[in-house]
């Protein structure tokens, strides 16, 4: 299925030999919620300003931008990670998830069905970020305890909601969400 | 485009890396988890000229069990020493101390090399890698030197890291079963660096304390061992208030600053406090009682 003209051997075999050269901007190749996305990419370029800029995925919010606040966070190759804190490059050969992902046209994934039964968000600015981390946690763990659910969520910051209907709809979305 | 320019590389094995510090030493930040280099870089308190990524080094990620301890890869994740079954049942303490690392987002890039060459004064796994007497490996142009936390840590956000050099180990000793230790600290949130957290080993004698290790973080330049404080300690009974003492004795040898987040004054009351609380901790985890 390949069309590599390569054979796996060549392929790897000049890796010892190869002198890499510091550039100031790189050709990344990743796949963005399921589509292979090829581009030109200044070194100094977060992934996080990549998604939004170069790819139009504005769903991914920037709030702090020093990785305290959460609001960035995608799935890089399914983990959490703070799309502030990464660049472009590093993603190179990386599967990403952001929160364009959750829906399936106008119908709301069950994370966010969750969120909005249970008030989990006002003006929305830091969802999307809670949203992906509680996608993680729920793959990872059918039927968190509420320590797990707080531990996670901890690492996300909300001025709107005092936090207690985030709570709840990680929970609800545990026994909703059909995996 | 926050960060100031900067050319980047993603060498393979740690002899390109090497390489390419020896070539471009004074300019070159090395890149590993990033998650305290690029909040600099993101507000320009840093510029270095190049980002030299061991993301993609290989052989640099790993935790294994050796006669002389714990061996963990500087690029080992913070988030997997905190899953590893082996750091759970041979060295509690650093599994303790990982889970206070910044939150689960921030612990599934940050790495132990990483945490450990930054030397942030508040950080956690200093001050368990001082309690514990571990080692660090740094591989450098003449070859391997295994340094303990004493010459490592050299001062405010300063290590005996030359800048051609690469940490590519941290070795942790395993303790017997006649040990005990224990990790508190105080953060305002959980996931904030702290405001004072200590590091507590004790070793359990015939009803008394065969020997004390004790290592502050968030109230000196790197991790703080006191020295007066185990010595106090070692060979003494076991009580709550010896503990106290000791706590007391620590607290009043540290010279912690006041910031937006404390008063010196309150940490060092609270380095007495939480030093008692991780002596008395750690002393039932050795299996003593009183």
């Amino acid at each position: 299925m390949s069309n590599d003209p390569l054979p796996p051997s060549a392929a790897r075999a000049p890796a010892r030999r190869r002198t890499r050269h510091p550039r100031r901007a790189l050709a990344v190749h990743l796949v963005v919620n399921g589509q292979a996305v090829a581009r030109t990419v200044e070194a100094r370029k977060t992934l996080a300003d990549f998604l939004r800029e170069d790819l139009g995925l504005t769903g991914t919010h920037l709030g702090c931008e020093h990785g305290v606040c959460g609001a960035c966070t995608v799935l890089l190759n399914g983990e959490p990670v703070r799309s502030c804190l990464l660049f472009a490059v590093q993603a190179e050969g990386s599967t990403i998830e952001t929160v364009e992902a959750l829906a399936a046209g106008e119908e709301l994934h069950p994370v966010q069905a969750a969120f909005r039964a249970h008030h989990g968000l006002q003006c929305g600015f830091c969802t999307p970020g809670f949203l992906m981390s509680a996608v993680a946690l729920l793959r990872a763990r059918a039927d968190p305890s509420d320590e797990e659910i707080r531990e996670v969520l901890g690492g996300h910051l909300c001025r709107c909601t005092g936090y207690q209907g985030i709570v709840d709809a990680v929970r609800t979305a545990a026994r909703t969400w059909q995996r | 485009m926050k960060p100031a320019p900067f050319e980047y590389v993603a060498p393979r094995s740690v002899e390109e890396t090497l390489a390419l510090l020896a070539r471009h030493a004074e300019d070159a930040k090395i890149l590993a988890g990033g998650q305290s280099l690029v909040p600099l870089l993101n507000m320009r308190l840093a510029r270095p000229s190049l980002l030299v990524d061991i993301n993609r080094v290989r052989g640099l990620a790993y935790i294994r069990r050796r006669d002389d301890g714990l061996h963990v890869g500087a690029l080992t994740r913070q988030r997997a020493v905190e899953a590893s079954p082996l750091v759970r049942r041979y060295v509690p303490l650093l599994w303790e101390a990982v889970r206070y690392v910044g939150h689960p987002q921030i612990r599934t890039r940050g790495t132990i090399g990483g945490s450990v060459a930054h030397a942030d004064p508040a950080a956690e796994l200093p001050a368990a890698l001082a309690a514990l007497d571990g080692q660090v490996v740094i591989r450098g142009p003449s070859g391997d030197r295994v340094t303990s936390p004493g010459e490592f840590f050299t001062g405010y956000l300063t290590t005996a890291l030359d800048p051609a050099d690469l940490l590519t180990e941290i070795r942790f000793p395993i303790l017997g079963r006649d040990a005990g230790t224990a990790f508190v600290e105080l953060a305002r949130r959980h996931g904030d660096f702290a405001l004072v957290g200590v590091a507590a080993v004790l070793r359990r004698g015939d009803r008394t304390i065969r020997e004390a290790r004790l290592a502050f973080t968030g109230v000196g330049a790197g991790p703080v061992r006191v020295a007066e404080a185990e010595g106090l300690l070692a060979g003494a009974t076991p009580t709550g208030r010896v503990f106290t003492e000791a706590g007391r004795a620590a607290a009043a040898r540290l010279n912690p600053d006041s910031d937006i987040h404390a008063s010196a004054h309150y940490r060092r009351e609270m380095a007495a406090v939480l030093a008692r609380r991780a002596l008395e901790l750690a002393w039932q985890r050795s299996g003593g009682s009183r």
